[in-house]
């Protein structure tokens, strides 16, 4: 006869199951939407500040100046304007999932959310990292197709333990990653494209979609 | 204590059955190909572990087409719900005993 297993390491092994199996579902589909706009008002401070249009693109000129130095104040407009959005972005969304768990009596700090920032996490400061090399040997041009693509990634590794539409925001943003790379020139609009307006799309798919 | 195991439901014994309803009383719906990964069993020994639990009614199949591709979920129902969570306190109540 099969030994009987042990009723306390069952118990664990249901617990443990349990767990797994969540997935994080406290992400509400409005912080797409700020994150959206967030970076629209970005892309549109950085439009304001290197006077780029169809004609003159090349925002990443600014990046030197005449006698062939670089320009610092260009570093700081265009790290402090990435950085800014990327902390208001995380501020909303971290506040509205925390909301939308106590609304549903979950606990907002679970293990499912702590497996979403660990997956997004790696991609993501791999991504940073590497666009400081690239910086650092000038080539400010691919920051950012290499901030779209990495995010991508980050989000396609990610869906595995949330929403399975997160994979379908990353594909997307990979492909105008790649665009972005392609069309080097056009970084700024790609970056509003894929940072802005898709995810403002996004978000209102997953708002009538699940919240609705 | 020979009487609390023999409370123990007989349907439960298997672990991948336990697995099953494990995942099944913690998520809305789950498909098969999510719920073999997460098991880590192979398609056979999930598929006819399946089928026990949905012949006792404990779960609920349903199938439907996305696009061409059949798609296959898996629901806890109210029965299984039941059975499950006295099979629980039937285990915690083991361990109780015992110490």
């Amino acid at each position: 006869m099969k030994k009987q297993t042990e009723p306390i390491e069952t118990l664990s092994e249901i617990r443990s199951i349990m767990e797994r199996s969540t997935r994080f579902i406290s992400l509400n589909g409005f912080a797409g939407v700020f994150a959206g706009i967030f970076a629209l008002v970005g892309a549109f401070a950085a439009y304001l500040n290197f006077r780029t249009n169809l004609i003159h693109p090349h925002y990443y000129d600014y990046a030197t100046t005449s006698e062939g130095i670089p320009n610092l104040s260009f570093y700081i407009f265009f790290f402090t304007d990435a950085f800014l959005v990327l902390i208001a972005s995380i501020v909303v969304a971290v506040y509205l999932s925390v909301r939308k768990s106590a609304k549903k009596g979950l606990k907002a700090w679970d293990n499912s959310a702590k497996r979403v920032i660990y997956n997004m996490s790696v991609p993501l400061v791999g991504g940073g990292l590497f666009c400081i090399l690239i910086v650092y040997h000038g080539y400010i041009g691919l920051v950012i197709p290499v901030t779209l693509i990495f995010y991508g990634l980050a989000l396609i590794s990610t869906s595995k333990y949330t929403f399975d539409d997160i994979r379908y925001l990353g594909i997307c943003e990979l492909i105008v990653g790649l665009m972005a790379t392609l069309w080097i020139d056009y970084g700024l609009l790609f970056w509003a494209f894929g940072f802005g307006v898709i995810h403002i799309v996004y978000g209102i798919i997953m708002y009538y979609k699940y919240e609705r | 204590m020979s009487h609390e195991i023999s409370k123990l439901n007989k349907a439960f014994e298997n672990r991948i059955r336990i697995g099953i309803m494990s995942v099944l009383m913690v998520n809305d719906r789950i498909e098969f190909s999510v719920l073999k990964e997460i098991l880590d069993v192979t398609d056979g020994n999930l598929a006819s572990h399946i089928t026990a639990l949905e012949k006792l009614k404990y779960i609920e199949v349903t199938k439907q087409f996305v696009g061409k591709k059949p798609n296959t979920s898996y629901k806890v129902t109210n029965d299984g719900k039941i059975a499950f969570n006295k099979h629980l306190d039937t285990l915690e109540r083991i361990i109780r005993i015992r110490k």
